[in-house]
């Protein structure tokens, strides 16, 4: 073995160097990263110390949080009730944002419409209104409608109304050309194209994707009463900030499990749609 | 050429023509049960979510009068016709920004770690024990069914104000939704480089450094700047919770009715982002090239 060994390392010095594939640039960005990874901790005053010096509150918080309950039967149903009120939000918001966003991919796919102009200034449009969180949104809807739920459902739609419709416009332009030449050979007009070429090819994508946004707003939908726009979130900040830590984890407990079912439902939905290739 | 299209005779054409309107019946029975349980679930939503038509339409024009006062200075005038006014704590502003951006950034590369060390672990093709890989996922679900702003609420407790529970939140949330990616990635991997490691003699270690790790990297890195980009969105609204950042600030500038700060923040951020996605993007399809070209 040691002799097998002591050839195969005698063979591999006469063999030349691996090339190294290390760009330049790819090195200096690596030692950027780094470079502004240790900054930045220095600067957040995010240390080793200081977190272990309170790694003992957040144990205690742990401990306080066992075992999690309503507190009573009447916050209990409160809670569900704000539990149902949360997934409300999240259905009619992406329900909203899916209606919107159809017709505005189109807008913003650049084999749709083809002036250069439009396309660029929908697609920024979307842009802006994509980099805005959702909870900003849901301050700004406040100031319109007031506090309460349908501010959440308006803020939601916001934002998943943009990103909705830059992945529709995408799936359009990635859609193939070979339906659209086909209604166009059989004489049809711009419609017709839309109508028969396109939509029968990114509809199953676009309601699959619509899908998985429910099961993230679902998520976002539970978090937006912090701000007071409705659901559960308001509840869950409530009993964070007076410290009611059984309740609080209850209530995180009841947001994991619906979250989970939702998901698992969602997920078979999906399958289903992009299983059956014509929708 | 001309060519002649073959005509079935009758029969045959019939049963076809028969099978067709019934497999198309049957399609549009589907779609319409579908519509209607969509419209019943949309009518029980619109219940829930409490949404009053008439007092939306009737408020409408606040939405509208809204971004009229966004766009106007205290002084009166369009916000652009005075950028010295508009713009005035530029100074504090860019730094809470930049302070957002970073937190963004460190949570994201700590919870890239996490997820690194942990996605080997949950892999069905590289590790054998089901519990322990059972174990990690189950973990790293967790994680990311949490929302950050939630982990970042009970750390501001335990933490005090500041940055630190931002950083902390984001991390968490960010190693268990990488986690999970990675660990798809790290699943669907070609087996026979890790087979050739494991027949010369190494262990699991070296397995996964050289027969693991550079099929994965490039896609790793994609999934890490996608989640940076998601994690400056979080960012800029984590400080509502105090959790660091401009969120804050913007909190209270919106809730006392500072229109004008609003708008300027709002600017500051959404260019910010922008910015960052499309450097972002850049970098994600140079990093696409680099897969296709191995």
């Amino acid at each position: 073995m040691s002799e097998l060994r002591a050839r195969f390392l005698a063979h591999a010095s006469t063999l030349p160097a691996p090339p190294r594939t290390h760009h330049p640039m790819t090195l200096l960005l690596l030692g950027l990263g780094i470079a502004t990874y240790i900054g930045g901790l220095w600067m957040l005053d995010v240390t080793p110390m200081r977190i272990f010096a309170h790694l003992g509150r957040l144990a205690d918080i742990f401990m306080l949080m066992l075992p999690p309950s309503p507190g009573s039967w009447g916050h209990f149903w409160v809670y569900l009730d704000a539990l149902g009120q949360t997934l409300a939000i999240a259905f009619l918001g992406t329900s909203v944002a899916a209606v919107i966003a159809l017709p505005l991919g189109f807008i913003a796919a650049h084999n749709v419409v083809t002036g250069r102009v439009v396309h660029f200034l929908a697609r920024r449009a979307l842009d802006c209104v994509r980099s805005v969180d959702t909870l900003i949104w849901a301050l700004i809807w406040i100031n319109v409608v007031g506090l309460g739920p349908f501010a959440g459902a308006l803020a939601i739609a916001s934002t998943d109304l943009a990103a909705l419709a830059k992945l529709m416009s995408e799936a359009i332009e990635t859609a193939s050309r070979g339906p659209v030449e086909g209604v166009l050979a059989s004489g049809g007009g711009r419609l017709a194209v839309i109508r028969f070429g396109l939509l029968p090819q990114v509809l199953p994508i676009f309601a699959s994707q619509a899908l998985y946004f429910f099961e993230s707003n679902t998520r976002s939908a539970t978090i937006i009463g912090i701000v007071g726009a409705g659901g559960i979130g308001l509840y869950l900040s409530e009993m964070i900030r007076v410290l009611e830590w059984r309740e609080a984890a209850f209530l995180i407990l009841m947001v994991l499990i619906t979250v989970g079912i939702i998901d698992a439902i969602s997920r078979r939905l999906r399958a289903a749609i992009m299983g059956a290739p014509r929708g | 050429m001309p060519h002649t299209v073959a005509i079935l005779p009758e029969p045959q054409r019939a049963a076809l023509a028969a099978a067709y309107d019934q497999a198309v019946a049957a399609r549009r029975r589907q779609l319409v049960l579908g519509l209607a349980l969509g419209l019943f679930a949309l009518g029980l939503a619109i219940r829930g979510a409490e949404v009053d038509l008439i007092m939306f339409w009737s408020k409408l024009g606040n939405f509208s009068s809204y971004f009229n006062r966004l766009l106007t200075l205290d002084a009166g005038g369009r916000v652009w016709t005075d950028p010295a006014d508009w713009f005035w704590g530029l100074h504090r502003w860019l730094r809470l920004l930049g302070e957002t951006v970073l937190i963004a950034y460190v949570g994201t590369l700590s919870g890239t770690m996490i997820a690194f060390a942990a996605c080997f672990v949950a892999s069905r093709n590289l590790v054998r024990s089901a519990l322990l890989r059972m174990t990690v996922r189950r973990l790293l679900e967790l994680l990311r069914t949490v929302p950050d702003i939630v982990f970042a609420m009970v750390f501001v407790v335990a933490f005090g104000l500041g940055p630190l529970p931002g950083v902390l939140a984001l991390t968490l949330h960010s190693a268990g939704t990488l986690g999970k990616l990675f660990t798809e990635v790290v699943e669907s991997i070609d087996l026979k480089p890790i087979e050739g490691i494991a027949a010369t003699g190494g262990g699991w270690l070296a397995r996964v450094r050289f027969g693991a790790l550079p099929q994965v990297l490039s896609n790793f890195a994609s999934y890490a700047l996608l989640r940076l980009e998601i994690n400056v969105r979080g960012a800029t609204v984590i400080g509502f919770v105090g959790a660091g950042g401009i969120g804050e600030d913007l909190l209270i500038a919106i809730r006392k009715f500072y229109y004008q700060d609003v708008s300027a923040m709002l600017v500051l951020i959404v260019a910010c982002v922008m910015l960052l996605d499309m450097a972002s993007e850049k970098l994600r399809h140079r990093l696409l090239a680099l897969e296709t070209t191995q």
